[in-house]
């Protein structure tokens, strides 16, 4: 085993797990803007997997990865706005309206998979950018430095999502409507729209999860490309107790025994295969059971708001 | 940073009139052609029973609903508010019956939220809370900005509320039963910032069921009776008894001084301990035994074991030590419905979170917990005409105001509420009732009448544990007096034994033998 593990099969395990967790990070930090409003959207995978698809669609017709994106953000404005409109507006059961959406997703990529592309073909997708100085610091120069545009996006949302919910008087808004809805109507913000923006900006952002799969990642599409990666991104805000930096701890924490995992089935470990992929999602389970935190949880998440009932 | 009183006064809303307003509800009219005017320097009192419509009025006046017909008239001018955004431009702010903060956030956030930031987009806190502390200074308001709301007493988060109407510049502060929360002191501190407010020109809306306060603080008064107004009158040419009149329709009727032998013990407490939410013991060991045909009152002030005590009875907390005892029946570790069996009735501190269930109707409400049981039962299906008779008869005897029995209960006003979970645990003729804060929030017809019910039950034979932070209520109601403080009972004394001196004092700890001989 000595030898197994060495430096540059460890440098090869965490690399890979900063890429693997790049959707995840899209996704949750979308999410976590959508719960801290109040909205819990399990209509993540769907957003990913019809965005993954557009992506992946635009960038195989016209070789444009920037339009791909674009594309890919539209699709997850457009299915926000659907997820809003019936979560706030017609206050509909949350959980069930996100579950139809997921449904929707997974059958509308699948069904225009088969017309559009048939088979699956594989892209030129976004390739490795080196930072120059950085990228040469030894050790962890390649780690960290050596990545696609999207995966330095990803992370680069870390920060600034912590910023704009921390520092920002929308963010104390997000807040707010999420903890205590009836005040902040009572100061004269609107609730709804607050709500709509919020959950419209995950999906936008579960989008370009979606798209970061299909055109940085494994640069192709299938039926179910996701394989349930965006309910585990919705796991992952509730690990990190609705806080970016929490959430990006989650999402290293699945990221690394997913690489791991897969590591362990390059060099041939004797466990069942299904076992291993197993790993990473019961890892999740456990983690979420320790670590539940129901003091940071939103008060009014899964809430719909209605004037006048005090 | 003091502000500069001359200028600002006149910046002030000089007159505020709401003129025929009227506001429908699904089977209720809540105002009827309501006129009402408040003027800068002012302070308003709306007096009436629950459901008047005296919070539904101002709730029109801050956006937050908008009248069927009538009109809102600033110095002059109409102004329709379509939300509260455009009532607190107009320079109106409100304190709700239940506040309106984010337990999460701090203080100077839930003052700075919503309100444009000289930063934009970023926050601006620590100029928020150099002003908050300015204001504080001004109004004599004392607030700490950078705790966090949930670690805050109630008077401390009034005073948040308050503090955030006026970091928006409100002239006209409407104030939805401020003090039906506070301690005795908290209400003194409260009206000396209230008086304040006034000399500097704001203009005040003060709803409160408490006569002695309205008389204390308001320079007029208007009274509401089944939406509609009854009158206004300037609070120095009107007396107790002829507000009363108005607001009931009737004159009030003191409960008379009774004789009755109590009988046998019935609620034997023995030693009892358990821990509070904070996970230390909350009551350290109390001892208590009540008869049957007594009523014990509890007096102390909140927050000393009262609730934790009234809990452990009832069975919703988990007694650490000691016994509990329902006539011969040791009932401590029954469970809620074991010790409804035997005779334990509870009127709950919390009558929405432990008495009643809000989205379910009245008529549900009545037989939450009788339903499982003969006569109510056929095998196993539900009686339904049995159930409904039985509610009607309950609505009728104890003059239950509510459109009908399918309303939903979060549409009835707070005393009615209480009165339907009075006539729901009466009507199982317990041995022993528990009574936590009976009448609070209730008016005084209401309050009236839920005595009158009391103290037939005590007639009836039953014993009463009443809790209550109304030390008038107790002496009225009770036969003898415990004080309990700090998880203990300092002191039993019969009634008319002790005065109110005394009592206060052993509510502040002092040791029956100092209070009543030192
Ligand atoms: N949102 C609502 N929907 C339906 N009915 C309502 C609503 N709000 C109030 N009502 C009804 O309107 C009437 C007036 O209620 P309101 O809350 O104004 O009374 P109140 O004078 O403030 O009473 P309290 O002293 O108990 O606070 C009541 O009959 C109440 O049941
Ligand atoms: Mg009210």
């Amino acid at each position: 085993m000595k030898d197994v593990i060495s430096l540059g099969v460890l440098g090869g395990i965490l690399t890979s797990m900063i890429r693997l967790a790049t959707p995840f990070l899209y996704a949750a930090i979308g999410e976590t803007f959508a719960q801290t409003s109040g909205v819990v959207n399990l209509g993540v995978d769907g957003i990913m997997l019809l965005s993954a698809y557009g992506a992946f669609y635009v960038a195989l017709n016209t070789g444009n990865l920037w339009l791909a994106l674009l594309t890919a953000a539209a699709i997850g404005l457009l299915m926000g706005l659907l997820m809003s409109f019936i979560s706030v507006t017609l206050k509909a059961e949350q959980g069930i309206s996100g579950i139809g959406l997921y449904m929707f997703g997974l059958g509308m990529s699948s069904l225009l998979f088969k017309i559009t592309i048939g088979t699956v073909k594989t892209i030129d997708g976004f390739q490795p950018v080196r930072i120059p100085l950085l990228g040469d610091i030894p050790g962890i120069g390649p780690i960290l430095f050596d990545h696609s545009l999207p995966v330095y996006g990803a992370f680069l949302l870390v920060p600034i999502a912590w910023w704009v919910l921390d520092k920002t008087t929308l963010g104390l808004k997000i807040k707010s409507v999420g903890q205590n809805p009836a005040a902040a109507d009572s100061l004269g913000i609107n609730v709804d729209r607050i709500r709509y923006f919020s959950v419209c900006l995950g999906a936008v952002l579960a989008g370009l999860a979606g798209a970061s799969l299909s055109t940085a990642l494994v640069d192709l599409f299938q039926d179910n490309l996701t394989a349930g990666q965006g309910f585990i991104a919705v796991a992952l805000v509730y690990f990190g107790g609705w806080n970016p930096w929490g959430v990006m701890g989650g999402a290293f924490l699945f990221s690394i025994v997913n690489s791991i995992q897969l590591w362990m089935q390059v060099i041939g470990v004797k466990i069942p295969s299904d076992v291993a992929v197993m790993l990473p999602y019961l890892l999740t389970i456990a983690a979420l059971m320790i670590t539940v935190n129901r003091v940071r949880q939103p008060a009014a998440l899964n809430k719909p708001f209605e004037r006048g009932e005090s | 940073m003091k502000p500069k009183i001359q200028d600002i006064k006149s910046q002030r809303i000089q007159h505020v009139e709401m003129r025929d307003i009227v506001k429908r509800f699904p089977g209720v009219l809540a105002n009827s052609k309501v006129s009402f005017d408040v003027r800068a320097g002012e302070i308003h009192a709306l007096l009436g029973e629950n459901g008047a419509g005296k919070s539904t009025l101002m709730r029109q006046l801050y956006g937050l609903y908008q009248p069927d017909e009538g009109e809102i008239v600033i110095d002059g001018k109409p102004y329709v508010f379509r939300s509260p955004a455009d009532a607190i431009r107009a320079g109106i702010g409100m304190i709700h019956q239940h506040f309106m903060l984010v337990p999460t956030l701090t203080v100077t956030q839930n003052v700075a939220l919503g309100l444009r930031s000289s930063r934009e987009p970023l926050l601006d806190l620590d100029k928020v809370t150099r002003r908050i502390q300015g204001l504080s200074e001004a109004y004599g308001l004392k607030v700490d900005p950078h705790a966090f709301v949930w670690q805050l007493s109630v008077g401390e988060q009034q005073r948040v509320e308050i503090m955030k109407a006026l970091y928006r510049g409100a002239s006209l502060i409407i104030l939805d039963e401020p003090t039906a929360v506070l301690t005795p002191q908290e209400v003194k501190d409260l009206f000396a910032t209230l008086r304040r407010m006034v000399q500097e020109g704001h203009s005040l809306v003060f709803i409160s069921h408490k006569l002695h306060e309205v008389m204390d603080i308001s320079d007029r008064v208007t009274v509401l009776r089944d939406g509609k107004v009854i009158g206004t009158r300037p609070t120095h040419k009107v007396t107790r008894g002829e507000l009363v009149k108005m607001m009931v329709g009737r004159e009030l009727k003191e409960p008379e001084p009774r004789s009755l032998k109590p009988g046998p013990a019935a609620l034997k407490i023995e030693g009892l301990k358990t821990v509070g939410d904070r996970g230390t013991e909350a009551l350290h060991g109390i001892y208590l035994e009540i008869h049957s045909g007594e009523i014990l009152g509890l007096a102390g002030v909140s927050g000393n074991g009262q609730r934790e005590l009234a809990e452990c009875l009832a069975g919703m907390r988990k007694a650490t030590a000691g016994r509990i005892a329902i006539g011969e029946s040791d009932i401590t570790t029954f469970t809620l419905n074991q010790r409804i069996d035997s005779g334990m009735a509870y009127i709950p501190e919390e009558r929405m979170r432990d008495g009643a269930i809000r989205e379910f109707s009245v008529e549900e409400n009545i037989y939450l917990h009788d339903h499982s049981f003969a006569p109510y039962t056929h095998g196993i299906f539900l009686d339904f005409s049995q159930m409904a008779s039985h509610a009607i008869d309950l609505v009728n005897e104890y003059a239950l105001k509510t459109p009908s029995l399918d309303t939903p209960l979060k549409n009835l006003s707070g005393g009615n509420i209480q009165k339907l979970i009075m006539a729901r645990e009466l009507s199982r003729h317990p041995k022993a009732l528990i009574a936590a804060q009976p009448t609070r929030g209730v008016d005084i017809g209401a309050t009236e009448y839920i005595h009158q019910r009391l103290l037939a039950q005590r007639e009836a034979g039953t014993a009463i544990l009443l809790i209550s932070e109304d030390l008038d209520e107790i002496r009225t109601l009770s036969d003898r007096i415990a004080i309990i403080y700090e998880g203990r009972i300092v002191g039993v004394v019969q009634r008319g034994q002790a005065t109110i001196e005394q009592i206060g004092l052993m509510m502040a700890g002092v040791s029956m033998k100092e209070a009543m001989h030192g």
